[in-house]
C-alpha cells in the first residue's frame, strides 16, 4: 500500500480498532477510506492490544481496495510513539492526528515517521499525513496545519471536541459548526488538500443525515466521516454528479483531447477558454460517476 | 454405491432398507397410488374427553408411529405432554414422525430414546441437544430427513404410515373442528398438520380452547378427528414466533439484502404479476423490504408470495402490493393474525405446497424463491443440515422444494466466524446444486454457469460483482484457512431424501 | 524474555480471541477450547507457538478462549498478552512483527 495524495475520498468509515469482527467486514461496504481508530473507539487499557491488532490487519485483512487510514492517539498520550512506529512498519496509507492544533504538531509527526520509516526500512514519503481538527485553536490555525508538509492528504473538522471546546453542543442545525466548517474547507482548498466533514452518529434520523450531508457538499467538501456502514451509499448518492453535470465533464473531456489533438495548450469548448477548475472538476465528476456505476466503461450515461 | 452428487451410499442400508440412489431433480411423470386411512366409524357430536391417557391406552400399541406438528414452535406444551405420558406408560419402539423437531422437544425426545420407547425417527430437521444427541450415535436407526413437500408425499404414498397423530389446535369444537386462527395460541396456517389429519389412522386433537359448534372457519374437519382432549394450556403464545419481528440492523445482512434485491429486479422474472417465497431469517426479511420500495418505485405487484410467512410478506398483502399469500406456516404473530381477516391469505397444506407427486405443487409456479445455507460448495450443492463441525443442526424445511423456483436464490455470508460457508465440498448435500441458480454474498455473486441467460441478464448491472464460485470459494479460504477434514465413524446416523424419496446423501457418526 | 506476570488479552466477542499468559516449565502447553477446535484447533495452536516463541518466551502456560478468530487476530491477541505477561508493553518488541 502506498499513499495516493488524490484519489475518490468520499466516506471515511470509522473502525473501532480493537474489534475483529467489525474490522474483518469493514472492506466489504465499498468506503473510499476505512480509518482504524486506536483513539476515542478504545479503551485505555486496550491501547496496546489494539495497536498489535490493527497491524496485523494492515497486513493481512482484504480491504476491498479501499485507503486505509489510522487514527492514532494525540501527541499528549503516553501511546503516540508507539503507535506512530507501529504504523509506520505496518505500511499503513495514511495516519490521521487527532486534536492538531499547530503546524509544528504535524512536523513533529512527520518527523516521527521519517524516523521509524529509515528503522524500519519502509519507503521515506510513503505515508501520508491528515489532521483532525478538533478545536478553536486547531481551526484558527487551519491554514498553517494545511501547508505545513507536503505529505498533507486533508484535513478533517470533529465537531464533538471542537463544539465541546466552543462552550456548546451540536444542534441539528449545524449552525454551531458553521465557521469551522467554511474555515477548515477554505484552508484545504488553498492549501490543495481534501476536507472532511464530522460524522452523524444518530442512525435514526435518515432525513437529518441527508441535510447535512447535502449541505456540506453544497459548501464543496470532498467527503464525510461515518460511523456506520449504511451511511456510505447515502453519502454517495448525494455525491453523485447529475446528469447534466456528467455530459458537460464529458464535453470538457473531448475538448482537451482535441486540444491535445490539435497540439494547442489553450482547451476551447462552445469558442471559449476552458479554465485549470473546470478541468479538474470534470475529472472529479467522471470518476465519481464511474464509481457509482453512473457511466459505464466507454463513459456512456447509464444513471436512472 | 454412489449417487448423482457423488456421494457415497452404504450399500448395507441401502439394501437393508430398499432404498434407492438419487437420480435427478426431474421428477418426470410416474404414475403412483396413494394410501387411505383406516376409519372408525362414529357419529358421536361430542368427542370431547378428560383423560389423555386413557386415549394413548385405547390406541397405542408397541412398534407404532405417532406424529405431531411443529406449528408451536418453541411454545409448543403438546408434544412433551403426549410424550411424557408415553413414556410413563412404558411403550416401546415407537416411530416418531413430527413434521419437525423444535428445540422445546429436544430433552423429552432423547429421554424417550434412551428409554427405548422411540427407536425410528423421521422429521424435516433437528438441532441443539437432539442433534448433537443422534450425531454422536445416539439412536441405533438413522433417522431420515424429509423435506415438507417429500413428507406429505411420503405420507400420500404409506411410506410414512401414521397410527396416531396427537395434533395441537387454539381452537377446536367438540367434533373437532379446528383451526390455527383463533384462542390463545394462535399459529396461523395448519398447513403441515392437515397432512396429518388427512392421512393418520387416528386423529387425537389437543386443545385449550373448545368452543360452540360449528367451529369456522374449519381447517381440520370433523370428519377426520376421533378425539378431542382438553388441556389448560396447549402453547406458550410468547414462544410461538417473534412478536413484532424487528428489521436487522447488521451491516452484513443488510448489504447482502439489498444485492439480493439488486439480482430479483434485473432478472428477466421481475415483471407484473410474479411470485416469491422468502424465508424467515434476518437477510430474508430486510429482502422484503427492499423488494417493497422496487415493486412501488417499477409500479409492479406480485400475484403471491409462498412460504413460511412473515408480517413483512403481509403488509406488502395489505399494501395491495401482493395479490395472494399461499400460506403453510406463519413465523409471527403478525402473519398469523392477518391469516384470520384477510381472504386473501389462504392456507395450504403441505402437499398444494410442495409435493412432488401430485397434480402440481404451488412450488412449480414460484418464479423466485431466496433461501439460506450453512454451506454451499463449487457445484452449489447446498447444505442445511450439518454444521462445519458434522453436527446435525439444521432442517431441510422447504428447501428442496422451493428451489424449484424459476430463480433460486442462496443467501450467505462468505464466513461465519472462521467457517467459510463456500467450500470445495459441503459437509451434507440436501438441495442439489442443479436447482441453485445464484448465491449471494457480501463479497459478490456467483451464478449457475448452467444458467447463461442470467449471467447475461446481471453482467450489465452496475455495481453487481459477478464471481466464478470457485473465486468465491478461495476467496473464503484465504481469510479462514484450509480446515482439517472431518473424521466420522462408519455409522449412519441419518438419511437424507430427495423430494422423491431417493437418497441424496447420509450423515455418519462423529468421531470426538 | 522472561514473564512476570499474568498476561490476557482478547476478548470472548464473535472472531476474537481470549489468551491469558503464565509462566510455565514444561514447553508451550497449551489448553484451548474453540468452536472450530476439530478443524482449526492445531492451526491456532501454532499461531500461538509460533509467536510466542518469535518473541522469546519458550516456557510458557497458555489457556485460549476462541470464537472463530483469523490466524491475523490471534497472533495480535497472543503478541498482546505475551507483551502484558513481559511487562514490556510500554515499549513492545517490534521486530518481531
Amino acid at each position: 500500500m502506498t499513499y495516493v495524495k488524490n484519489r475518490l475520498r468520499r466516506t471515511m468509515m470509522f473502525v473501532p480498532g480493537n474489534n475483529p469482527a467489525m474490522i474483518k467486514d469493514a472492506g466489504i461496504y465499498g468506503a473510499d477510506s476505512i480509518m482504524l481508530d486506536l483513539e476515542d473507539a478504545v479503551s485505555i487499557t486496550e491501547k496496546d492490544a489494539a495497536r498489535m491488532l490493527v497491524y496485523n490487519a494492515i497486513k493481512t485483512v482484504d480491504f476491498g481496495g479501499a485507503e486505509i487510514v489510522v487514527r492514532i492517539n494525540g501527541q499528549d498520550t503516553p501511546f503516540y510513539d508507539e503507535d506512530v512506529k507501529t504504523m509506520v512498519k505496518a505500511g499503513v496509507d495514511v495516519i490521521r492526528l487527532p486534536k492538531t492544533e499547530s503546524a509544528a504538531m504535524i512536523q513533529k509527526l512527520v518527523k516521527d515517521m521519517e524516523k521509524a520509516e529509515e528503522e524500519y526500512g519502509v519507503k521515506k514519503d510513503s505515508i501520508g499525513v491528515m489532521a483532525a481538527i478538533e478545536s478553536a485553536k486547531g481551526v484558527l490555525n487551519a491554514p498553517e496545519i494545511a501547508t505545513s508538509t507536503p505529505l498533507m492528504m486533508g484535513l478533517a473538522v470533529s465537531g464533538e471536541d471542537y463544539t465541546a471546546d466552543m462552550h456548546t453542543h451540536r444542534y441539528p442545525d449545524g449552525r454551531e459548526l458553521e465557521f469551522a466548517r467554511n474555515m477548515v474547507l477554505q484552508a484545504a482548498r488553498a492549501a490543495d488538500v481534501y476536507a472532511f466533514d464530522t460524522v452523524f452518529s444518530n442512525m435514526n434520523d435518515t432525513d437529518g443525515f441527508y441535510r447535512e450531508t447535502k449541505y456540506i457538499y453544497e459548501l464543496g467538501y470532498d467527503g464525510k466521516s461515518l460511523v456506520n456502514p449504511r451511511q456510505i451509499p447515502m453519502v454517495n448518492k448525494v455525491f453523485n454528479p447529475s446528469k447534466d453535470e456528467i455530459e458537460n465533464a464529458k464535453a470538457v473531456e473531448n475538448a482537451i483531447r482535441e486540444a491535445k489533438a490539435k497540439g494547442s495548450g489553450v482547451i476551447s469548448m462552445n469558442g471559449k477558454m476552458v479554465d485549470k477548475p473546470v478541468v479538474a472538476k470534470a475529472t472529479r465528476v467522471l470518476e465519481t460517476a464511474k464509481a457509482s456505476n453512473l457511466i459505464d466503461e466507454e463513459g456512456n450515461y447509464i444513471g436512472e | 454405491m454412489e449417487n448423482k452428487v457423488k456421494r457415497e451410499l452404504p450399500d448395507d442400508l441401502m439394501s437393508k432398507m430398499n432404498l434407492k440412489p438419487f437420480e435427478s431433480t426431474d421428477i418426470g411423470h410416474p404414475e403412483v397410488q396413494r394410501v387411505a386411512p383406516k376409519v372408525r366409524v362414529t357419529s358421536d357430536e361430542n368427542k370431547v374427553v378428560d383423560s389423555l391417557e386413557d386415549v394413548i391406552k385405547e390406541n397405542l400399541r408397541d412398534g407404532m408411529t405417532i406424529s405431531f406438528h411443529h406449528h408451536f414452535r418453541n411454545g409448543d406444551y403438546a408434544f412433551n405432554k403426549v410424550m411424557d405420558l408415553i413414556i410413563k406408560m412404558g411403550y416401546k419402539d415407537l416411530t416418531l414422525a413430527p413434521s419437525s423437531l423444535t428445540g422445546v422437544m429436544n430433552d423429552k425426545v432423547i429421554e424417550a430414546i434412551k428409554k427405548g420407547v422411540i427407536t425410528h425417527i423421521t422429521s424435516s430437521g433437528m438441532r441443539g441437544s437432539l442433534g448433537d444427541f443422534v450425531s454422536h450415535g445416539g439412536l441405533k436407526n438413522p433417522v431420515i430427513f424429509r423435506s415438507h413437500g417429500n413428507r406429505a408425499r411420503s405420507i400420500e404414498e404409506g411410506e410414512i404410515k401414521i397410527d396416531v397423530a396427537f395434533l395441537g389446535v387454539p381452537v377446536s369444537d367438540p367434533a373437532g373442528n379446528a383451526n390455527g386462527q383463533d384462542g390463545d395460541a394462535i399459529f396461523g396456517s395448519l398447513g403441515y398438520a392437515l397432512m396429518d389429519a388427512q392421512y393418520a389412522n387416528k386423529v387425537v386433537l389437543l386443545t385449550d380452547n373448545i368452543v360452540d359448534y360449528p367451529n369456522t372457519p374449519a381447517s381440520i374437519k370433523q370428519d377426520q378427528v376421533d378425539y378431542v382432549v382438553k388441556v389448560d394450556k396447549i402453547g406458550d403464545p410468547d414462544k410461538i414466533g417473534s412478536g413484532a419481528t424487528r428489521f436487522t440492523k447488521d451491516p452484513k445482512e443488510l448489504k447482502i439484502a439489498q444485492m439480493v434485491n439488486q439480482v430479483i429486479v434485473n432478472s428477466p422474472y421481475y415483471k407484473q404479476g410474479f411470485s416469491f417465497q422468502t424465508g424467515s431469517g434476518g437477510a430474508a426479511l430486510a429482502v422484503t423490504r427492499y423488494l417493497r420500495q422496487s415493486m412501488i418505485d417499477d409500479g409492479i405487484t406480485a400475484s403471491f408470495a409462498l412460504g413460511g410467512i412473515t408480517k413483512p410478506t403481509t403488509d406488502l398483502l395489505d399494501e395491495s402490493l401482493v395479490k395472494k399469500i399461499m400460506d403453510v406456516q406463519d413465523f409471527d404473530k403478525g402473519a398469523a393474525a392477518s391469516m384470520a381477516k384477510n381472504k386473501d391469505q389462504q392456507e395450504i397444506d403441505a402437499s398444494w405446497y410442495a409435493d412432488p407427486h401430485n397434480k402440481g405443487a404451488v412450488v412449480n409456479n414460484l418464479d423466485v424463491s431466496i433461501l439460506s445455507a450453512l454451506q454451499i460448495d463449487t457445484n452449489f450443492n447446498v447444505n442445511v443440515m450439518t454444521g462445519s463441525d458434522g453436527i446435525i443442526r439444521g432442517a431441510i424445511g422447504g428447501h428442496q422444494d422451493a428451489a424449484n423456483a424459476k430463480m433460486t436464490i442462496i443467501t450467505a455470508p462468505l464466513v461465519r466466524g472462521r467457517n467459510a460457508t463456500i467450500v470445495p465440498n459441503v459437509e451434507t448435500v440436501v438441495t442439489p446444486g442443479d436447482l441453485i441458480d445464484v448465491v449471494v454474498t457480501e463479497r459478490g455473486i456467483a451464478i449457475n454457469p448452467k444458467r447463461q441467460d442470467l449471467i447475461k441478464a446481471f453482467s450489465k448491472v452496475p455495481g453487481l460483482k459477478i464471481l466464478d464460485i470457485k473465486d468465491l470459494q478461495k476467496l473464503a479460504q484465504e481469510q479462514v484457512g484450509t480446515p482439517k477434514p472431518l473424521e466420522y465413524t462408519d455409522k449412519t446416523v441419518a438419511l437424507i431424501e430427495y423430494r422423491d424419496g431417493t437418497i441424496i446423501d447420509t450423515i455418519k457418526q462423529v468421531k470426538d | 524474555m522472561e514473564i512476570k506476570t499474568t498476561g490476557v488479552a482478547g476478548t470472548l466477542e464473535s472472531s476474537d480471541i481470549q489468551i491469558m499468559i503464565s509462566k510455565g516449565t514444561d514447553g508451550i502447553q497449551i489448553d484451548l477450547d474453540s468452536e472450530v477446535a476439530k478443524a482449526y484447533g492445531d492451526q491456532i495452536k501454532k499461531v500461538i507457538t509460533d509467536t510466542l516463541k518469535k518473541y522469546g518466551l519458550d516456557n510458557v502456560k497458555v489457556k485460549a478462549t476462541d470464537k472463530g478468530a483469523l490466524d491475523c487476530v490471534i497472533e495480535a491477541r497472543t503478541l498482546a498478552a505475551a507483551q502484558r505477561a513481559t511487562e514490556t508493553s510500554d515499549k513492545p518488541e517490534l521486530g518481531v512483527l
